[in-house]
């Protein structure tokens, strides 16, 4: 390393969730010399680095906490310092408070706090002090997992209160797990945001013929620890856990703490920059006016994009937005949801199809403006769903056939090809192998000599032999 | 009649050759372990070009590059090639003469050809079109077990398969007779486009996956993620037979199935079918993973190609009677022209060229001091790329290789040519790059000269001379010694008798990896099946690392390379993805098989296939011409529509030259290991062609 060098920039990370862990992995691959950058990560679980959208299928049995551990940057010029918490900042003097007391001291400081699972006011559910009633977990990290892990035991009763992406989720994987679960969701129906009505009932009774009781526009009013959860209409689901999953709230704390401009999220325009000079937030903390909190996809956007400003590998990169795509993970149950869902036909230029098949568990809806794809229901699709997303995703235009896209089997057929031909090899033509015939080659042997028809791949061997018995019954019978 | 195997593909499927009636040679299919009796029609329609009207038969001179080749006798041919080389030499030293060889050479020829660089050149500036072809692959293969050989067992070991995995590859359209082999087994294609590979699977039962190009990688790792969760590894031979599986599982652990299918457009419900196939099969040590170009051409290919052989240790298949991993090679001796000495940082044998103890074995056989011997010099791309420029070789001579049509970013390769002192190629017929040639050598065809081959598998084989070489004519052997000669070697050290030659490749590759010191005219004609390592004992080796991998310590090593996407993003200006391949009646760059009428009538010009509703939103219909453009030039081709195409991928045949060359369109972006250019991958938009008229 020369000398006229700049010292590498300090920068700190707060989180080591998947947006945090992948910024550090990020900056890693794009400096692996650490000439450009330095880089601490604080994390507040003592567990490494790991994949929170797996934590469903650790439930279900699926995956070994083991197996959901995240990749480390394997560089002496990343620390990764898990738990520990981020108390204060100071964007003055900049540094980072940890609660051990140790100072930081930062060139740029990376917030990826990430979101935090909201209990709602629902009587037994939490202690005053805020931790979970008796039998009652969120879905957020290792230490629930285990908890519900405790809690739940197969045969046993167990509810699933918000019926969302990761509460339809849950619901699977303990059910998977052995227990008998419902669903309860106080909005008209589950999954609200991503997906229409038609679909969620479609989803529910899918979800019921699996034994999974889904309860949708119900408010629970009671948790009764060993009893279960009492709803509005009186009715008790027994129960003995309560997953708690109806919704996050983005972690800003640090960032309010501290005097950046927060909402609902720390605010950040395509930069990634917060309101304060020098700090960046990135995944569930972030709100960016693009969108995309919630989901990994455009957290990991973001993280690829402040790496490569931070190390000044491409310092005018930019987020200019997500295009996020629900996909539920749900063992037997194929279901991705984008865009504009709820349109109706006409509306402001935009024309829907849709396809409801109740008794076969399928539906679809696309939402299309002239040869755009601009949003999609689909369940029980799974190739066209693939396929669409792709489209969405790229920003192509659709084909024009749709109802053709929603078969999962495209036309099994080849490119345009003038004369069908029985040895696509040698190029041998049904007409090739009759005129073969009528020379005298009888058998397979003789017509391959003359035409070459059967000598390539040998696919073809079946139907010339049927064509030359068939020529051969018919010259017989004549 | 001569019985001998076919100049194209790496299949080397046997053929009879007999002369009928005209006097001409035919051919026919003989009976051998990987054509089993077949042949496609380039096989069959092969001797045509032996008298060919547009074969060459006098050496080509011009001393004006303004002016027309015009023909020369041998003498002042070679005297002006050697003279120039010599004034080169005397002005930059010797690196500015440069060697480009082929994976169509037979391995007699490819080992003289590196010693020809070496000792008479006294270059380190020599590498070969094979580097546009399975290096990615071999040098995955190396990182893994320590040892490339393209398929580590005998090929008709897959017949028996229950299940093969191919990647990237589509051997019903490139190497037609070995479709044969797979008819029993279940095969899951992965591969962009319903290639009649894909077809083939469907037909059968199999499965069809169709990332979206560029992202292999990723799908690879889901495959992998998917495996591992639905209990599919082999946890006994992990653990006993490699290492690093726990880092590689922690990549693939974010490959999560409906992540991966967000990335590659493949359904996780198709990612969960492939896993139970191949780990169904892998429980009975019956599945296969090849891999083609298709997952190999690429800036990461190396990656995707440690990917899928990660894929292959998870599941046990490597080094196990009955499954296993392996590279179609596709040139007819890309894995022989590989391993001989032609490639930038190799000696015969695979010897390594910066391995003391090699660099002493090869000086001790070529009877020079071992500081006489160069060291490594550029790869393929960078040395085309540096012709001419500052520092970089101001003489190129080509053996077997049409780089204009066959290297990416066809123009900066012809300006490269352009600005070289002294182009030579030696070939048989004047193709697109013998055409700028200062000198153009006539050098005999494969029926016309005896020599060996080493095919797909590994196993050597010879080709017998079936007829004399036109009066004129000579073998690239007889150039090498008289250029050598000419530049002061002993003609000793340059025989032109193959035989010869081969005695001297066994001696100097005896001991090493590629080791074929036991391979002898005798043990050839007796038709023994010669796998390498062939020792001096004369055993050959059909399966590799049955008992240990090559690495010190015998284990097989997980690769875990981080994600990285192609070199070139789709974006408004270019929102279409361009990726390239092989039509069953050509072969690469076509300047032997548009030679041929048969071929030529049936696939005359270029095309471009499409999906149907993205040709008519760029309003084009079939039969149209049209223009596919990226950054980089511009390709005139006919649309050819398919409904089964990804509406966001355009698929163009390499085989054609001039404004129909689909490297027009190419990215010269490298893989940082192999340095494989990008050629699968290329933004583009598509026009139509107003100028109506023939294009070409």
């Amino acid at each position: 390393m020369s000398s006229a060098n700049p010292s590498p920039r300090q920068i700190v990370v707060v989180g080591n969730g998947m947006v945090g862990a992948r910024f550090a992995q990020e900056t890693a691959l794009l400096d692996p010399t650490g000439e450009r950058v330095r880089t601490t990560v604080i994390g507040a679980e003592h567990h490494p680095a790991y994949n929170r959208v797996l934590l469903p299928g650790v439930l279900s049995g699926d995956y070994t906490t083991d197996q959901i551990r995240l990749p480390a940057p394997d560089t002496p010029h990343t620390t990764v310092r898990t738990g520990m918490r981020a108390t204060a900042l100071d964007t003055a003097h900049r540094t980072l408070t940890l609660d051990d007391g140790t100072l930081l001291a930062y060139d740029e400081l990376v917030l990826a706090t990430g979101a935090r699972a909201v209990f709602p006011p629902l009587p037994g559910a939490a202690s005053p002090d805020g931790t979970p009633g008796e039998g009652v977990s969120a879905l957020r990290d290792i230490a629930d997992c285990h908890r519900l892990l405790t809690l739940v035991r197969p045969g046993a009763p167990a509810v699933v209160l918000g019926g969302g992406v990761l509460g339809l989720e849950a619901a699977r994987g303990l059910q998977r797990r052995g227990a008998r679960v419902s669903v309860v969701e106080s909005s008209p129906w589950i999954m609200r945001r991503q997906i229409d009505e038609p679909a969620a009932h479609i989803l529910s009774r899918l979800y019921g013929d699996l034994g999974v009781q889904v309860h949708s526009w119900r408010v629970a009013s009671r948790w009764i620890p060993g009893t279960g959860l009492e709803l509005d209409d009186g009715r008790i689901l027994p129960a003995d856990a309560l997953v708690v999953t109806a919704g996050v709230r983005a972690d800003t704390e640090l960032a309010a703490g501290a005097g950046i401009d927060v909402e609902h999220g720390i605010k950040v325009d395509d930069t990634l920059a917060t309101s304060r000079p020098r700090v960046h937030a990135i995944g569930d903390c972030a709100q960016h006016p693009g969108g995309g909190a919630g989901l990994v996809q455009p957290g990991w956007e973001q993280a690829a994009v402040l790496a490569r400003r931070l190390t000044g590998t491409e310092p005018g990169a930019r987020y200019s937005g997500a295009r996020p795509v629900t996909r539920l993970k749900a063992q037997g149950i194929e279901l991705t949801a984008f865009g504009r869902v709820h349109a109706q036909d006409g509306q402001d230029g935009v024309r829907t199809l849709t396809v409801s098949d109740p008794a076969g568990g399928r539906y679809a809806k696309l939402a299309t403006r002239r040869d755009m794809l601009v949003g999609a229901v689909l369940l029980g699709f799974p190739q066209a769903a693939a396929a669409l997303a792709q489209l969405h995703d790229t920003g192509t235009p659709l084909p024009a056939d749709r109802l053709a896209l929603l078969q999962d089997t495209p036309p099994h057929t080849g490119p345009n090809i003038p004369e069908p031909l029985v040895c696509r090899c040698n190029a041998v033509t049904r007409h090739d192998l009759e005129q073969a015939w009528l020379d005298g080659a009888r058998t397979r042997e003789a017509a391959a000599s003359a035409t070459r028809a059967t000598t390539g791949c040998g696919g073809c061997v079946r139907e010339v032999d049927a064509l030359l018995s068939d020529w051969g019954d018919r010259a017989s019978a004549n | 009649m001569t019985t001998t195997h076919c100049p194209y593909c790496a299949l080397q499927c046997a053929m009879h050759l007999e002369t009928g009636p005209d006097g001409r040679l035919t051919a026919r299919p003989a009976p051998f372990s990987t054509n089993r009796g077949g042949l496609c029609r380039k096989g069959w329609t092969s001797p045509a070009l032996l008298t060919s009207p547009d074969r060459l038969t006098r050496p080509l001179l011009r001393t004006d590059r303004s002016a027309p080749l015009k023909e020369t006798d041998w003498d002042t041919a070679l005297d002006h090639i050697t003279q120039r080389l010599l004034h080169l030499r005397a002005q930059h030293g010797p690196d500015t003469a440069a060697v480009f060889g082929s994976g169509a050479l037979t391995n007699e020829k490819a080992y003289m050809l590196g010693k020809f660089a070496r000792l008479a050149l006294g270059t380190s500036q020599i590498d070969y079109n094979g580097r546009f072809c399975m290096s990615s692959a071999a040098a995955a293969a190396n990182t893994a077990f320590g040892l490339d050989r393209g398929i580590p067992f005998p090929l008709a070991d897959i017949g028996s398969a229950r299940t093969v995995l191919l990647a990237g590859a589509n051997p019903a359209e490139t190497m037609p007779p070995m479709m044969g082999h797979l008819s029993a087994p279940t095969l899951i294609v992965v591969d962009p486009r319903r290639s009649a590979t894909a077809r083939a699977a469907l037909d059968r039962g199999g499965l069809h996956l169709a990332p979206r190009p560029g992202t292999d990688l990723a799908l690879a790792r889901g495959l992998l993620h998917a495996v591992h969760v639905r209990g599919h590894t082999d946890r006994d031979y992990i653990d006993e037979r490699t290492t690093g599986f726990e880092a590689a599982w922690e990549h693939a652990a974010t490959w999560w199935p409906e992540h991966t299918e967000h990335v590659t457009g493949v359904p996780a419900a198709q990612l969960h079918e492939a896993a139970d196939l191949l780990g169904q099969a892998a429980r009975r040590r019956s599945a296969y993973i090849l891999t083609g170009r298709g997952t190999e051409q690429h800036t990461t290919g190396t990656d995707t190609v440690s990917a899928w052989i990660n894929l292959a240790l998870a599941l046990g298949l490597p080094g196990r009677e009955g499954s296993g991993y392996g590279c179609i090679t596709g040139q007819g001796n890309g894995q022989g022209g590989r391993e001989h000495g032609q490639k930038a940082d190799q000696l015969p044998g695979y010897r390594h060229i910066t391995d003391p103890d090699d660099r002493a074995h090869i000086a001790r056989t070529w009877g020079v001091d071992p500081a006489d011997l160069p060291g490594p010099g550029r790869s393929a791309y960078e040395l085309l790329d540096s012709l001419g420029r500052s520092g970089g070789p101001r003489a190129l001579l080509l053996f077997g290789s049409n780089p204009v049509v066959s290297a990416p970013h066809s123009s900066r390769v012809r300006s490269r040519l352009r600005s070289l002192d002294l182009l030579v190629s030696a070939d048989f017929v004047l193709s697109e790059t013998a055409a700028m040639a200062d000198v153009v050598l006539p050098v005999a065809q494969w029926a016309e000269e005896s020599g060996t081959t080493t095919n797909l598998e590994g196993r050597v084989l010879r080709r017998d001379r079936a007829t004399a070489p036109p009066p004129g004519v000579r073998t690239d052997l007889e150039v090498l010694h008289h250029l050598a000669v000419r530049l002061g070697q002993p003609g000793t050290r340059f025989p032109t008798d193959p035989d010869t030659a081969l005695a001297e490749l066994g001696r100097a590759s005896a001991g090493a990896r590629a080791d074929y010191s036991g391979v002898t005219p005798q043990n050839l004609a007796s038709g023994q099946a010669l796998h390498w390592p062939v020792r001096a004992d004369g055993r050959p080796t059909p399966r590799l690392f049955l008992n240990r991998f090559a690495h010190p310590g015998g284990r097989a090593r997980f690769a875990s390379p981080a994600h990285r996407p192609p070199a070139e993003a789709t974006d408004t200006r270019f929102p279409l993805i361009a990726t390239t391949g092989r039509l069953m009646g050509h072969y690469q760059t076509g300047a032997q098989t548009r030679r041929i009428p048969e071929l030529a009538d049936a696939e005359p010009e270029a095309y471009v296939e499409v999906h149907p509703d993205t040709a008519a939103r760029a309003g084009l219909s079939a039969g149209d011409w049209a223009l596919v453009t990226s950054r980089r030039g511009t390709v005139r081709a006919r649309i050819r529509t398919d409904p089964t195409a990804r509406p966001d991928t355009l698929f163009l045949p390499f085989h054609y030259a001039g404004a129909q060359a689909a490297n027009n369109l190419t990215h010269p972006a490298l893989d940082p290991t192999s340095r494989m250019p990008e050629f699968k991958v290329s933004a583009v938009r598509l026009r139509p062609a107003h100028d109506p008229g023939d294009p070409s």
